[in-house]
């Protein structure tokens, strides 16, 4: 009987472990494998090539640039993006008229695909007659190419990316807000506590799980979302707005050097293990809050 | 003191939804009217739907819809069906290596498919199934999200009424969509929206694995359509990013409360 249960068991599982296996973990096993050949020419079997994949990375300011912008592109988006999320959700969460409408106008952004937005956003941060430098104009500041300076392209890429955030982020603060107990709040208010002072004390550290969870869903969104860079800079001007996942696909749909692409995959994938490795770490205190 | 503070806030949390509502409300604007006005507001400029129509007539709309539809249901379907039997295994069932199965699942969460373009995209041309439905669908038919999210409800079911549907004689398949099916029909709901709308708007994979119009779904077809090289005027991309939004938008202005609250049940777990 009890080994009749395994195997229905396994039996149940196995349909999703087959898709897991084939398209997840066997790729990654095929990506560190292809990262130590020379990519195959024509017929002939792919060479081996040791560690010379990782030698030319280390030598290729590109891979190093992306990185480093895709560090900064974290940076900038995501303790942004939280903190917008945060007052949204007071906000939205509190006695303030035309709440629905707010919470709608704050939400859209999430429902709408990055490409559609970043079309919008494209005419936005157009030079000559985009809407960003007819304001600039009006108070008499000259305009600023936003997408074609190396310095300006990869902020205008982060101000979006906050833009299309923020909405979803306050969504699972809401969630949490509207969880807490009234009690505390009532006692709070009983001793006389100042709003500022409930807020940091009580509210700030009972949503500190949510805060959690959301920082990691955000860093790993700033290292796997860059359909904006397809219609807004294409990593340019001269690669200062380019992030790792799209020099991947840059190397291996446009350059055709997938031995390449393997080892910038490797790269990216140690860096979301090394974050999945700390996720593991919060869920399970995540349980301890249950 | 608290009431000016009040009105602050409440000014400030307006300008921030205007804001974040702006770049919408100008793709209608520079969509209903004429060229020329794309940049000028006035008030009384005249309306026209001329440029939807050449959207319309620039690109297969209907046919990138169709194909949205068949992949989001495609990948909807399945994993509905994989996630269910994994999350109930996972849940209410004893077997070796349980724990070890259920780290491996949630891997995914970290390792994701976007990630693997380049080896899935060697995968599904051994397969030979580039620029196909199944194609752009198979890589996430298994949902690490899905399955975690699944089990948690399950857990949460009375084990008693399990047991008692046992006795009446059910099988095992039986008790999962009489008992647990039916008692975590939130969490579908939940789930089903969510991935309905990532999958709507999901591009890399999709442009990667499509070649022709007849797979390529929403996204990418919007991309070639607003790219500049297709030197398309502003007023017409509006156009057909509107087109292209407009189904899953009024969908979601419609439901927006089982939107919002659905996304809020996802997050809570």
């Amino acid at each position: 009987m009890n080994r009749l249960n395994q195997l229905y068991a396994w039996l149940m599982l196995l349909p999703a472990l087959l898709m897991l296996l084939a398209f997840t973990y066997l790729p990654t096993v095929t990506t560190l494998w292809h990262s130590v050949f020379y990519p195959a020419r024509g017929s002939q079997p792919a060479q081996f090539a040791g560690l010379d994949n990782y030698r030319m990375l280390i030598d290729d300011p590109v891979f190093w640039q992306a990185l480093s912008n895709n560090l900064w592109y974290a940076l900038g988006t995501v303790p942004l993006s939280i903190a917008l999320a945060l007052a949204m959700a007071l906000w939205v969460n509190g006695r303030i008229g035309g709440r629905t409408a707010l919470r709608l106008a704050y939400f859209t952004p999430t429902m709408l695909p990055m490409i559609a937005v970043a079309n919008i956003w494209l005419f936005f941060y157009t030079p000559e007659i985009g809407l960003f430098n007819r304001l600039l104009e009006c108070v008499g500041l000259p305009g600023i190419n936003w997408l074609g300076d190396p310095d300006w392209a990869l902020p205008s890429l982060m101000l979006m990316t906050v833009w299309k955030e923020a909405g979803f982020f306050m969504i699972f603060y809401l969630a949490a807000l509207q969880a807490l107990s009234r009690d505390l709040y009532q006692a709070a208010a009983l001793e006389g506590a100042s709003a500022l002072y409930t807020f940091r004390r009580l509210t700030l550290p009972l949503l500190m799980p949510t805060t959690l969870f959301v920082l990691v869903n955000a860093v790993l969104n700033a290292f796997k979302l860059v359909d904006h860079l397809f219609i807004l800079t294409k990593g340019g001007p001269n690669n200062a707005s380019n992030l790792l996942l799209y020099y991947i696909y840059e190397n291996a749909f446009s350059f055709f050097d997938s031995s390449y692409a393997a080892t910038l995959t490797v790269i990216l994938l140690a860096l979301l293990v090394t974050l999945a490795l700390l996720q593991f770490r919060l869920i399970e205190r995540r349980i301890h809050y249950r | 003191m608290t009431r000016i503070t009040h009105l602050l806030s409440t000014a400030a949390a307006w300008c921030l939804g205007l804001l974040w509502i702006l770049p919408l409300l100008y793709a209608f604007w520079a969509a209903l009217h004429p060229g020329e006005y794309a940049t000028r507001f006035e008030l009384l400029a005249p309306l026209t739907m001329d440029n939807f129509r050449t959207a319309w007539q620039q690109a297969p709309f209907m046919r990138y819809m169709l194909n949205t539809l068949i992949i989001t249901g495609l990948i909807l379907l399945f994993q509905l069906i994989l996630c269910t039997l994994a999350g109930y295994a996972l849940a209410r069932m004893a077997f070796r290596g349980r724990g070890l199965v259920f780290a491996l699942v949630l891997l995914q969460l970290m390792v994701m498919p976007e990630i693997l373009i380049v080896e899935n995209y060697q995968t599904l041309s051994g397969l030979k199934l580039v620029d196909t439905h199944l194609g752009v669908a198979l890589p996430y038919m298994a949902s690490a999200f899905g399955i975690f999210l699944l089990r948690q409800t399950f857990l949460t079911v009375p084990q008693e009424l399990e047991d008692a549907a046992r006795l009446e004689g059910c099988s095992r398949l039986g008790i999962l969509w009489k008992v647990y099916v039916p008692l975590a029909k939130p969490t579908y709901l939940a789930y089903g929206l969510v991935s309905v709308s990532h999958h709507w708007n999901n591009f890399l994979w999709p442009l990667v694995v499509t070649n022709t119009a007849d797979s390529r779904p929403l996204t990418v077809g919007m991309a070639i359509f607003g790219a500049p090289e297709s030197g398309v005027q502003w007023p017409i991309i509006c156009a057909g990013t509107l087109i292209a939004v407009g189904p899953l938008l009024a969908l979601f202005l419609v439901f927006q409360r089982q939107f919002v609250q659905s996304f809020m049940h996802a997050g809570l777990k």
